[in-house]
């Protein structure tokens, strides 16, 4: 525990970003958005870098495959544009919002550990140009987002 | 009403379809469409598979899994599925279940493999009640610490399927056809298939099997029978195919990539 805190400070501090320490729960970042499936997104003028939560890769176990899309592909918000393999299950990656593909995280193919190690960081999936900026509205904040995953952990 | 009517008005439903010696490629072909475009519960039952094919998860590699060689040389066809998980080979003897649920109908069931394995785990030991040593192990079926069952899983947004080949029998050779995997459980302590594995049949009858399964499905879900020309009716709307068939040229790639790693 005291490691993912440190680690969480200094993702924090590196980008320049406050961290919502959650005790024993898993990290969330404020200043960026997230999708009810657990993604998150950074947008940065009419670009957004995606990658799967903290709180989803620890539920999620040690993902050994990151399946990636084409850049150039189209993505639409909510819908899956990739999966991740971890525990002998596929797990569809949907997009928080929609796009064309610029980037994809090659190390990912190497490394898929990432997803697990370094969530917001070395972890991230994509880069998408937007193709509407006013989606991100519908997603939520970090308070949301962690009192969200409360609720969903305490229903099981 | 009578009270076990008012009991199943409370259950989700369920279709049942049941297959025998279902080509493989066409079950799972039928799964990942009803994963996809139905919104419906599925448990499909199929009783053997007509060929002996290999199956591989979603990021399996045969130059790592496969004794390509022979794989080629005795024509047998290799398939990547939908899901995640291992490598098997199924045959006739093979039994086959699949379940898929809308996550909202199994809600003390988090949509993520661990959550979906442990409601699975307990679904079978009501079926294996009678049978010693049953347990789901590091995410096996085993009787005692040797392999019986192969399951696999696909989440998507708000459903997901687990489904499992069982090995009612085998054929030793069959096994040959493919290597020792890098990521294996840590209970199976460097045994090969064969010390590893056990056939189903030496521990339950294949009726008794099928109808405790389907009895235990029906403990949670009211189910309905769908007979498979029915299909159509509930899976509509397109979704993009990943189950395929490998080709000759993947395989012959596969088998350059041995070549040069040996």
């Amino acid at each position: 525990m005291a490691c993912r805190l440190l680690w969480a400070s200094r993702v924090a501090s590196h980008l320049r970003i406050s961290v919502t320490q959650r005790g024993f729960s898993s990290v969330v970042l404020k200043d960026l958005k997230y999708a009810d499936s657990h993604e998150w997104v950074k947008i940065d003028g009419n670009k957004a870098t995606f990658g799967i939560t903290d709180h989803a890769q620890d539920h999620l176990g040690d993902v050994v495959y990151v399946e990636l899309p084409d850049v150039g592909h189209s993505v639409s918000q909510g819908k899956s544009f990739g999966a991740v393999e971890s525990v002998k299950a596929t797990s569809d990656i949907n997009s928080p919002v929609s796009g064309t593909v610029v980037e994809v995280n090659e190390e990912l193919t190497e490394s898929p550990g990432l997803v697990n190690s370094s969530p917001y960081e070395q972890g991230w999936i994509i880069k998408v140009e937007l193709s509407d900026a006013g989606e991100a509205e519908k997603l939520m904040d970090s308070d949301k987002y962690s009192k969200f995953c409360e609720e969903e952990d305490a229903k099981h | 009403m009578s009270l076990s009517r008012a009991k199943d008005l409370r259950l989700p439903l369920m279709n049942l379809v049941r297959l025998k010696g279902s080509p493989i490629l066409e079950q799972l072909h039928l799964e990942e469409r009803l994963l996809r475009t139905s919104s419906d519960n599925w448990c499909i039952v199929n009783d053997g598979t007509n060929v002996p094919t290999i199956v591989m998860g979603m990021s399996g590699k045969p130059s790592q899994l496969l004794e390509v060689e022979a794989v080629m040389e005795d024509r047998i066809p290799v398939i990547k599925r939908f899901t995640g998980g291992g490598t098997v080979i199924v045959d006739k003897s093979t039994l086959f279940v699949s379940l898929i649920c809308n996550k909202d109908d199994v809600p003390n069931v988090q949509p993520y493999p661990r959550s979906v394995m442990a409601w699975s785990g307990s679904l079978y030991d009501e079926v294996f009640k009678s049978v010693n040593g049953f347990q789901l192990r590091e995410n096996d079926y085993v009787f005692g610490d040797r392999k019986f069952g192969g399951n696999a899983q696909s989440i998507i947004k708000n459903r997901w399927i687990h489904h499992t080949s069982f090995l009612w029998d085998y054929d030793v050779r069959n096994m040959a056809y493919l290597k020792l995997p890098s990521r294996v459980p840590q209970y199976r302590l460097e045994r090969d298939h064969t010390d590893f594995v056990c056939r189903m049949k030496d521990y339950i009858e294949r009726s008794d099997f099928v109808e405790k399964t389907v009895k235990a499905v029906r403990n949670q879900f009211t189910l309905k029978q769908v007979n498979l020309e029915d299909i159509d009716s509930y899976a509509k709307g397109g979704y993009l195919k990943t189950t395929r068939l490998l080709t000759m040229e993947e395989l012959e790639e596969a088998m350059a990539d041995t070549i040069q790693n040996t």
